[in-house]
């Protein structure tokens, strides 16, 4: 499946959004997920399928001002 | 003490943490600063990174409230999906709303702002809006739910200081029971002192203190100086007046021939 993480294209064989960040080697529970600009919370990862074209995002915690 | 959000904060300095030459030197600003809130954001991780990781283990190793932002955010959408993201991983309902509107000014958009600034007031943020000096503006916002504004001074990291005193006074006089917090455009520590004289409540800052050649001498001297404001509009100031006055008595003055 054809997916946009972050910004790049990845081709992935994942189901489901927790199955995508453990294919790609995220873990840990800082961090947060969007799937096409909305959020998907952590508890919903393992249920939420994912769709050719998906547009994924990946965010951690970071300096800010 | 400063009361936001039914939350009673020990310090009227709100500290950023981004541009630090280390963490460590960032953990020890933010000692020296004796700042009660730390600001912070989220990015995009790499995979199989662990920056993020580090980063909120040091800030939790700070025990201060976390007040996350939604910088660089330029939707109304872009901001309410950052700040329930940030929700999730901050575990606080506070954010710092930015919705900016210029990529040369950083000013915020804000008819924006205040869209968004409702969106999230009724899903229960505390939201912290970052805003200009403008009355009607505020005014909206507080229609909007919000409990605390958050006006710039001058564009964020510009170092100008207060460009508009007239304004910043007049937004103090039109709301005095909100708590008003700078943010953005202060460069030293005379400016945050200058705009806790004039009443508001609270400063926000990073860069100068993040980029000072001695960041935690700096964040020291902020810490001071929102303090020395502080007490100066607790105490009450002179009005400055056009004639001098002395200030020895003259009565039994000595008359020499």
């Amino acid at each position: 499946m054809k997916l946009i993480v972050n910004g790049e294209a990845h081709e992935v064989a994942a189901a489901t959004l927790a199955e995508l960040l453990a294919a790609l080697d995220y873990e840990g529970n800082w961090l947060a997920t969007a799937v096409n600009s909305d959020v998907v919370h952590t508890a919903e990862r393992a249920q939420f399928k994912l769709n050719d074209g998906d547009r994924i995002e990946i965010l951690a915690p970071m300096q800010g001002g | 003490m400063l009361d936001v959000y039914g939350t009673k904060l020990p310090s009227r300095l709100l500290l950023g943490t981004a541009q630090y030459p280390s963490p460590a030197i960032l953990a020890d600003a933010v000692k020296a600063s004796c700042a009660s809130v730390v600001t912070v954001s989220l990015r995009r991780e790499m995979a199989g990174g662990r920056g993020g990781e580090k980063f909120w283990s040091l800030i939790q190793s700070l025990r201060l409230r976390v007040l996350p932002n939604t910088a660089g955010c330029h939707s109304v959408k872009e901001a309410v999906t950052t700040a329930k993201m940030a929700r999730e991983v901050f575990g606080t309902n506070w954010i710092k709303l930015e919705v900016i509107g210029n990529h040369d000014t950083l000013q915020p958009d804000v008819f924006g702002l205040v869209e968004a600034a409702r969106i999230l007031r009724e899903d229960g943020f505390a939201v912290f809006p970052y805003t200009t000096d403008d009355l009607v503006v505020a005014e909206r916002l507080l229609a909007a739910g919000c409990q605390v504004l958050m006006p710039w001074c001058a564009p964020i990291g510009s170092a100008l200081g207060p460009v508009n005193v007239t304004a910043l006074r007049s937004m103090r006089g039109h709301f005095p029971e909100v708590p008003l917090i700078v943010d953005a455009g202060l460069g030293r520590p005379s400016h945050a002192a200058r705009v806790m004289e004039l009443g508001f409540d609270a400063v926000l800052l990073n860069t100068a203190v993040a980029k000072a050649a001695d960041p935690v001498g700096m964040a020291r001297a902020f810490g001071k100086a929102v303090d020395a404001g502080r007490e100066a509009y607790r105490s009450g100031l002179l009005e400055p007046r056009d004639v001098a006055v002395p200030s020895t008595p003259t009565i039994g003055r000595a008359v020499f021939q």
